[in-house]
């Protein structure tokens, strides 16, 4: 199936001319007037004006958040899950119009959009749903007359900025169990993809009290400095780079305020000997789970990029991982059989061009790929060739973040060298490990310094598994009940029964 | 022999830039999305640390911007010249150039034998010390 661009007949989503920032439960006209365009990557045309907010818009969001955060906070645990869950149900009613609003922004397949994007968001606010309400605090009998209570309370108001490669989910990530928490929001997405947000927001703007979630839009230098920096904030969580995490950090230290970083990776992907024992379901399986790497364009912090193959078994795993590489559909991602689709903006492709000239002038060679690709009646879109280098870790294309649908493939002669070769880079976000050994997997597993290793399956992201890196990929974690200790304070009550003083004085 | 220079088109905007900002640095960043690219800030506004190596001013006498990497991502990069280039596009992150709708890019090169010879001997430069 096919589905219409926006903005074309047919179409079950399209664009306005212009959109306003949501502030308050309105929609609000940035105070400077300026606006951007926004670009479709999946054919380079602008289709919108998005508001190109300053300052004064954050400080607006935040009067209206703080406005909010006393009576949200108050809200019971059981009225917060019922519009959660609200929001979760009113997205599944209006998937495949979210799914496409994505796919125009984004760039990535619908394919995908349809069937992970939307359907993992819409169980993220149903999982947070839950967990709040099986939340509970404690009470800890010190002595006969004296207890200690914990109990969790909202933090208040928090910021938080939002990638481009998943542009509902990642907010979704956030959102959920900020909300969950009591917790009211100045959120502004990537200016990339702002786009499909405001379309879910404008589904969900009845079910939300006012000014418990504010979407302010914008450029980073413009509109996420003021929020990253602002006092009023009690935390803020980012997800993107190092140096940008990094300055978020130094404000943050300003303020005394917890972060949450989400920063990116460089995921090795091992696979084992033993994978080729039998040529079975296990042995294709385990060649998918090689070609996860052009996923969503390679768009995802946790994107498989450096395989690394056991030296016995290489030549048999290539020729079989270079041959379902090549089967990859990619083009129009409006049609539901294409399996990747665009890039998400020009730079983007720019970037991963140039890391196609660095890795043949550092000596790694290209079996398949390493060109953009020219898409028929899309030829200003921005698509790039499913792309495999082969070289040594210590080269630039296995050590950077490219982003794009780029894997680096080297090998390793026993479990010692595949975990060196793993360990061997700054991050820590995402592994994935395939063997047919329990011994090995487990081995693997616990030695990889990564907050995710996938163990024979890769590119899974269920709500209630703990998601967050190692070393340079950030602090934090996002998914689990976990997170809602995230946008939480500890309140303790020391309480003593006892009618008799202590005696000291 | 430097590591790092500016193209043309890309000091026409570092120029821009600076007449808006003021004087500005630039940190080669790394990791997700924005990841990989050169983020370009009022100078100060990042606090350069201690283990960031300096690679040199990029620019001229009229628009000189230092140009900083995380010490560790160095270990990565330093056998490769870099070279500050523009491009349109839609970055995210923090940098200054964004609502210009450009992005500043690094593109590399390996240096040559004989350049490398050269560099090798000289002393790498950390922190604001230079």
């Amino acid at each position: 199936m096919i589905y219409s661009v926006p903005g074309t007949p047919g179409a079950v989503v399209n664009a306005k001319p212009q959109y306003e920032n949501f502030i308050g439960g309105k929609w609000v006209k940035p105070v400077k007037g300026q606006y951007f365009d926004n670009v479709s990557p999946t054919n380079g045309k602008n289709f919108t004006k998005i508001p190109r907010s300053t300052s004064e818009d954050i400080e607006l969001a935040l009067d209206a958040a703080h406005a909010a955060k006393d009576a949200w906070g108050k809200t019971s645990v059981a009225a917060r899950a019922v519009i959660l869950n609200k929001i979760a149900d009113r997205m599944e009613q209006n998937l495949e119009l979210l799914a496409v609003a994505e796919t125009y922004d984004n760039g990535k397949g619908v394919r995908e959009t349809l069937a992970a994007d939307m359907p993992l968001a819409i169980d993220h606010f149903r999982y947070f749903a839950g967990a709040i309400r099986a939340q509970e605090g404690s009470a800890g009998e010190l002595d006969e007359d004296t207890v200690a209570y914990h109990f969790h309370e909202p933090l208040g108001v928090v910021g938080q900025i939002i990638p481009w490669n998943f542009p509902i989910l990642m907010a979704v990530w956030k959102l959920a169990p900020a909300l969950a928490a009591g917790n009211c929001i100045v959120l502004k997405p990537a200016e990339q993809t702002p786009w499909s947000i405001l379309v879910w927001m404008e589904l969900m703007a009845d079910l939300l009290p006012p000014g418990v979630l504010n979407i302010v839009n914008g450029f980073g230098v413009e509109a996420g400095k003021p929020l990253a920096s602002s006092k009023r904030v009690a935390k803020i969580a980012f997800t993107g780079e190092t140096t940008t995490g990094r300055l978020i950090m130094q404000y943050a230290s300003e303020n005394i305020i917890p972060v949450t970083l989400e920063l990116g990776g460089k995921s090795p992907n091992v696979f084992m000997a033993d994978i080729a024992d039998k040529d079975d379901d296990f042995f294709d399986k385990c060649i998918e789970g090689f070609v996860m790497f052009a996923l969503n364009q390679g768009e995802v912090c946790t994107c498989p990029s450096r395989a690394l193959i056991h030296e016995s078994i290489y030549d048999k795993f290539m020729e079989r991982a270079l041959a379902r590489t090549k089967a990859i559909v990619q083009g129009n991602p409006f049609d539901t059989n294409t399996m990747i689709g665009a890039q998400a903006s020009n730079d983007q492709l720019e970037k991963i061009m140039s890391y196609m000239d660095i890795g043949v002038k550092e000596g790694a060679k290209i079996l398949t790929g390493g060109k953009r690709k020219i898409v028929p009646g899309l030829e200003d879109g921005y698509y790039v060739e499913p792309t495999i280098f082969t070289g040594k870790n210590s080269m630039r294309v296995f050590q950077e973040e490219i982003f794009g649908p780029v894997v680096s493939v080297t090998t390793f002669k026993d479990i010692d060298e595949a975990i060196a070769i793993s360990n061997d880079t700054l991050y820590g976000l995402g592994a994935g490990v395939w063997t047919r050994s329990v011994h090995d997997s487990y081995r693997l597993g616990r030695a990889i310094k990564a907050g995710r290793v996938w163990t024979n399956c890769y590119h899974a992201y269920p709500a209630h598994a703990a998601f967050g890196g190692y070393k340079a990929s950030g602090i934090g974690r996002e998914n689990h009940k976990m997170m809602l200790d995230h946008y939480q304070q500890t309140k303790n009550l020391l309480v003593s029964y006892a009618p008799k003083k202590l005696g000291f004085f | 022999m430097n590591r790092v220079e500016i193209s043309p088109e890309a000091l026409l905007m570092l120029k821009k830039m600076q007449g808006i900002h003021g004087a500005l640095m630039f940190h080669q960043s790394g990791g997700c999305c924005d990841g990989s690219s050169p983020m370009c800030y009022p100078l100060n506004d990042f606090k350069v640390g201690q283990a960031d190596v300096f690679l040199g001013f990029v620019g001229d006498a009229e628009c000189r911007a230092p140009f900083y990497m995380s010490g560790s991502q160095f270990e990565y990069w330093k056998h490769t010249h870099l070279t500050v280039d523009i491009v349109p596009g839609r970055g995210s992150g923090f940098s200054v150039e964004a609502p210009e709708g450009v992005r500043f890019l690094i593109r590399s090169r390996l240096f040559e034998d004989n350049e490398w010879a050269i560099l090798e001997k000289e002393p790498v430069l950390t922190g604001q010390n230079h």
